[in-house]
């Protein structure tokens, strides 16, 4: 992606966001019940006694048991029967849209920093609002480019459900909105020029006849001249009678799945993810590993037949990948 | 509340003489299966497709199901109770995200003092995955919920 195409939103833009508020505060659809607090103990492994046990919370010099400062954005949570969080007065959706506009359509979260001022106990109902803290300039990172969206909720508690609510904590959120690097369309040699070329193999005297096979639309394989096996990858000497005399036979390109990996992580920039690896039984009797890029992940599967393919990566380098083999996909 | 630990077999508060700057927390180990994601997503009631369907997360670019955040800081806070006893009270806690955690990780948990004054004490914080950081940050606390608290209700 170039700098160009996603130049960022201008202060001008982004500043009328900060210290906007993201609609009416919400009040938590339930006060605080000690079953909530269980089933987060239960989930969470936590056995701190104070939030389950009047006797031992008190023995701290607290008055009761108090609900787990984590559980701050707890309150919040809509749930699955709740109403959804954004309202129609809620100025993120004109920021996002703004952003999604200027190209930074994916989002991540990157930080979260909550503060606790006073303790939510059972029986309290929580009230939550939130503001725009600020956005930030365009910056560059290892995901990609984008904003920084830093907003910060305030929590109140309170025994009765019209009653003013005491401050109980903050909690500063950011995400970050950015155009993911490494997106290109295919990934085609010189297709998409901003990206960075695929690594080169290191190409030598026992392995260049594979790539010149390649280069002619052939997938060259060695073959033991004296006892006829055939080997891959490329060596000097046959593994089954140690003969330094090889040929090279040409394949004829198809397959069936041996097995297969995703590749999600690490990424490299050249390459396009999640990235189907396969590793393929040729029919003559031989294992070839070559990426599948052109496969979703949901149709690839153990034992599907495959064909092999070319693609030029550079003007002296064409490179094979399979692709499942006509009729074959599920 | 049913009392399930008599206050006398409480543990004594963690005094601000055992602590020394650079001392290390005792690491936490969480075996993170299936299980554990999804009752830790509907505990903290985010029923993001994300953190309970399989599919929906593949679709989505993941390879599986990962923790969400709020459980996140709820075994941040864990770890660092768990340490400090039950009269310590958090006041912060600041996280950096990384990786997601996906079922079959272990997720550990380190941490060390890095100030102590006054029975207040701060210590950063690591939760680590063979993917790498999880997350990062700090966490302080009040060694007592009573010394330094106006508002204690």
């Amino acid at each position: 992606m170039s700098q160009d195409e996603h130049p960022g939103l201008t202060r001008e833009q982004l500043d009328p966001f900060a210290g906007k508020s993201c609609g009416p505060s919400r009040q938590s659809r339930d006060p605080i019940a000690p079953s909530d607090i269980r089933s987060w103990i239960d989930a969470i492994g936590d056995t701190n006694p104070i939030y389950v046990d009047d006797d031992a919370s008190m023995a701290t010099g607290r008055s009761s048991v108090i609900a787990p400062p984590a559980m701050l954005q707890v309150w919040s949570m809509a749930g699955l029967g709740g109403t959804s969080k954004s309202t129609t007065q809620d100025p993120r959706k004109e920021l996002f849209a703004l952003l999604d506009d200027a190209g930074f359509t994916s989002v991540v979260a990157t930080n979260c920093e909550q503060e606790y001022l006073g303790d939510a106990v059972p029986g309290d109902w929580i009230t939550t609002s939130e503001v725009i803290e600020s956005v930030s300039d365009v910056k560059d990172t290892g995901l990609g480019r984008g904003h920084f969206i830093t907003t910060v909720m305030s929590f109140t508690a309170s025994p009765d459900p019209l009653g003013d609510g005491e401050l109980i904590g903050r909690q500063r959120w950011r995400l970050f909105r950015f155009a993911p690097k490494n997106r290109g369309s295919g990934g085609q040699a010189g297709g998409d020029s901003d990206r960075p070329p695929r690594p080169r193999p290191a190409i030598n005297r026992d392995n260049a006849f594979f790539f010149e096979g390649t280069l002619a639309g052939e997938l060259r394989i060695q073959k033991c001249d004296s006892c006829g096996t055939l080997r891959h990858p490329p060596s000097p000497a046959c593994g089954a009678c140690q003969s330094f005399d090889w040929s090279t036979v040409a394949m004829s390109g198809r397959g069936t799945i041996h097995s297969f990996v995703v590749n999600h992580h690490p990424q490299v920039p050249a390459f396009d993810y999640p990235l189907v690896v396969a590793l393929v039984d040729l029919e003559e009797g031989v294992r070839f590993v070559a990426e599948m890029p052109d496969t979703d992940r949901e149709d690839v599967a153990i034992g599907l037949p495959v064909e092999v393919r070319y693609r030029k990566q550079e003007d002296d380098l064409v490179m094979p990948h399979f692709v499942l083999a006509e009729g074959s996909s599920q | 509340m049913t009392s399930e630990t008599s206050s006398s077999s409480l543990r004594p508060p963690l005094q601000a003489s055992e602590v020394a700057i650079d001392d290390e927390l005792p690491p936490l180990e969480i075996a993170i299966d299936r299980t554990f994601v999804i009752a830790a997503a509907i505990a903290t009631r985010d029923y993001q497709d994300v953190h309970h369907d399989h599919e929906a997360a593949v679709k989505r670019g993941a390879p599986d199901i990962f923790l969400n955040i709020l459980t996140t800081t709820g075994l941040v806070n864990r770890f660092v109770t768990d340490w400090a006893g039950p009269h310590a009270r958090i006041n912060k806690t600041a996280i950096r995200l990384g990786m997601p955690a996906h079922p079959g990780d272990t997720l550990t948990f380190t941490g060390t003092v890095t100030e102590s004054a006054d029975g207040v004490v701060t210590v950063s914080i690591d939760g680590t995955t063979a993917r790498g950081s999880h997350a990062s940050g700090s966490v302080t606390l009040s060694l007592s919920a009573v010394a330094d608290s106006g508002d204690q209700r």
